[in-house]
């Protein structure tokens, strides 16, 4: 499969070089990667490794101090997370990012809210259309008149990937999305990304679960200390590899030679 | 206060109708202690206190600083104070005092008295404050000084710049028409109040009406169609009842056969008028509805609440904070101006002390209206309630004849009475 990707499909995303360093410290350090559609990749590393950091450049949280992303093809300018958003890039943030006093409408429209022809929000409306991605992606889901806070923490979760999936992302950043579930919502989110890939949305997928990769991902990039230290098949690999990678920051082919 | 403390703890058992009712328990909790504050003086004054006169004076009285209460709410959702809106109201109230008396007389030509003077003067009060408050926004968004620091450095400034403006004189007596603004001297009268009151009484069933009806529209759950109608005629009477009250008060005989005279008139025997809505109650209505709206169902208000909630989270939504922080001050700083209207207005003149310690009684009304100080809780109307409450504790010890020592000593202590009553009402209902 990745073979087939990398011959003429133009890729959603690649990040090319990029550089990014917070008082003296380079916290991401000339890192390339790349997303092609219907692709899920993961991204491995440590903690401070650097991943989320690269990610949030993305996601335009950050700016990179050098390097360029080009999504479709096209050369772009994330100076903020409005200018992602309007990529089609969305993301979904290991803290979640929810506004805790918020009922679930308004997080899910927060920056974009539907408005009535006045130009006020249309709290109905977003209720309405938040009860019909609830239903797809987690029926259980009934607290819609309660702020966040009062949402247990699979809850929350579906909330925040309802955020990403409600305005048909191309390209979804998923930040540890299980670090705080039980397994059964953990099966679930792992069947959304089977169906997310399938409908050919490309994902980076953070983790710190070994396991979670090599199950969801088509490739994996490893980072160490803000460097890349390759990117490979996943089919190709073992866990063991994946390991190496990450403790020791060597790739398995150069290993073998 | 221990009524408020009782009303809390009685609350759980009746749930089911208030819940039924959809109406918000602190609210309520609220309007149970502003009522109990009412009764109590009422008795301990043998009845002066809920007088048709007391309640005209005290609704005047609570409207400057009901005005700014409601835009502090913004500023503390947001995680900051402000603590300059006292010395900013007397800076718009320096202003707009020079503006009508010295310089448009002066520099225009403009004789005092011209129909124009008043509302020039009142551009000007406003463009003061909004530019003022934009200029601590920026300070506080963009160069990240802490809004405690920006606006206690603004007390000083601004306090001190409406000094040297007046050179630390009382301007007055001023424009009849501003003056209209401050409460006694501008009333609709009888007939405009019951116009007034039925307009309001027509737009509250309309809200009402329409709420269910959109609610219907998307197929959600709605109160029984009894409720509905308890709620209207709960909020009819209020509306009503209020009409009727400042109605009440009659323009006292000899203020009437003055003002006859003055026409070169006799007065008719056994004629009365009333005073009926101030216009600065008016005013305050008004405001009150817009900034719900504000609060409730504008973009604006969404986001200072989200960022009240979580200020990463509203950033990472695309939220621009700063400028966001930017507009919250200078929305502050035009209801200080437009509170310095009302204020000077009541006082038909601009004195060099106005405004002092209102900052303290805006932040302690917001917050015994439930706004929270960690951040992302407020409601306009909780934080007029609030100021109502305050005057009412104060203009009913002063009647009652507590010394004033004591009476800022019980006000005091009933803030961080407030905010404890609160902080055990959220961790028993876990949250908002």
């Amino acid at each position: 499969m990745a073979q087939v990707q990398k011959q003429g499909v133009t890729p959603l995303v690649e990040m090319r070089d990029i550089c990014i360093s917070f008082g003296g410290v380079h916290a991401v350090d000339h890192v390339s990667v790349d997303l092609y559609p219907g692709e899920v990749v993961g991204l491995l590393g440590h903690n401070g490794a650097g991943k989320s950091t690269l990610i949030k450049i993305l996601s335009g949280a950050y700016q990179a101090d050098s390097g360029e992303i080009h999504v479709r093809g096209k050369k772009a300018t994330i100076t903020n997370p409005r200018d992602a958003r309007a990529l089609k890039i969305e993301t979904i943030y290991q803290t979640l990012a929810l506004a805790d006093n918020l009922d679930a409408a308004s997080n899910l429209f927060l920056g974009r809210e539907l408005v009535t022809p006045l130009g006020l929000v249309d709290d109905d409306a977003m209720e309405a259309e938040t009860r019909k991605i609830m239903a797809k992606l987690n029926p259980n889901f009934k607290k819609f008149n309660d702020p966040v806070s009062a949402l247990s923490g699979g809850q929350r979760q579906s909330v925040a990937i309802a955020r990403a999936v409600y305005f048909d992302a191309q390209i979804l950043i998923m930040d540890e999305p299980t670090a705080a579930l039980g397994p059964h919502e953990t099966q679930m989110v792992s069947e959304l990304i089977e169906q997310l890939k399938a409908q050919g949305i490309g994902i980076f997928l953070i983790s710190h679960d070994i396991h979670d990769v090599m199950k969801l991902c088509d490739r994996a990039s490893v980072m160490k200390n803000g460097q890349l230290v390759g990117t490979v098949d996943v089919d190709d690999v073992t866990d063991d590899d994946l390991l190496g990678m990450i403790i020791l920051g060597k790739k398995p082919g150069v290993a073998a030679d | 206060m221990a009524q408020t403390d009782t009303n809390s703890g009685r609350a759980p058992a009746r749930k089911n109708i208030f819940h039924t009712l959809e109406i918000d328990l602190r609210l309520l909790g609220m309007i149970g202690a502003f009522i109990a504050v009412c009764l109590v003086f009422n008795v301990l004054t043998d009845g002066r206190f809920l007088t048709p006169r007391n309640i005209f004076n005290l609704t005047i009285q609570t409207v400057s600083v009901a005005i700014m209460a409601t835009g502090m709410v913004f500023i503390i959702v947001t995680r900051h104070i402000d603590l300059s809106v006292g010395a900013l109201l007397a800076t718009c109230s320096a202003v707009m005092a020079m503006t009508q008396t010295e310089w448009l007389p002066n520099a225009l030509g403009l004789e005092f008295g011209h129909p124009l003077i008043p509302w020039i003067a009142i551009g000007v009060g406003l463009l003061s404050g909004l530019v003022i408050g934009a200029f601590h926004g920026y300070l506080v968004g963009y160069l990240a000084i802490p809004a405690f620091i920006v606006t206690l450095g603004g007390l000083l400034v601004w306090r001190n710049v409406a000094w040297y403006i007046t050179s630390g004189k009382t301007i007055g007596p001023l424009d009849e028409t501003f003056q209209k603004f401050g409460g006694i001297n501008g009333t609709l009268g009888a007939t405009g109040s019951w116009i007034v009151g039925g307009l309001a009484l027509l737009g509250a069933l309309y809200g009402l009406y329409a709420a269910r009806r959109n609610k219907v529209k998307h197929g959600f759950p709605v109160k029984p169609v009894w409720a509905e109608f308890l709620l209207a005629t709960i909020i009819g009477a209020a509306i009503l009842g209020f009409v009727a009250i400042l109605n009440a008060y009659e323009v006292p005989t000899r203020v009437l056969q003055r003002t006859f005279e003055r026409a070169g008139l006799e007065m008719p025997e056994g004629y009365t008028q009333s005073y009926g809505i101030p216009i600065s109650v008016l005013l305050l209505i008004f405001l009150a509805i817009a900034m719900t709206i504000v609060a409730r169902r504008t973009r604006f208000g969404r986001y200072v609440f989200a960022t009240g909630g979580n200020p990463d989270a509203a950033e990472l939504s695309g939220i621009n904070t700063r400028w966001l922080t930017v507009k919250i001050f200078a929305l502050m700083g035009a209801l200080c101006a437009l509170s310095a209207v009302v204020a000077s207005a009541r006082l038909t003149n601009h004195s060099n002390d106005i405004g002092t310690l209102d900052e303290l009684r805006v932040i302690a009304a917001a917050v015994i209206g439930g706004t929270a100080l960690a951040g992302g809780i407020g409601t306009i109307h909780g934080a007029i309630l609030g100021a109502l409450i305050m005057q009412s504790l104060q203009s009913g010890m002063a009647m009652v004849g507590v010394d004033a020592p004591l009476q800022n000593i019980v006000v005091g202590s009933v803030l961080v009475l407030a905010v404890l009553i609160d902080i055990v009402y959220r961790k028993r209902t876990g949250g908002a």
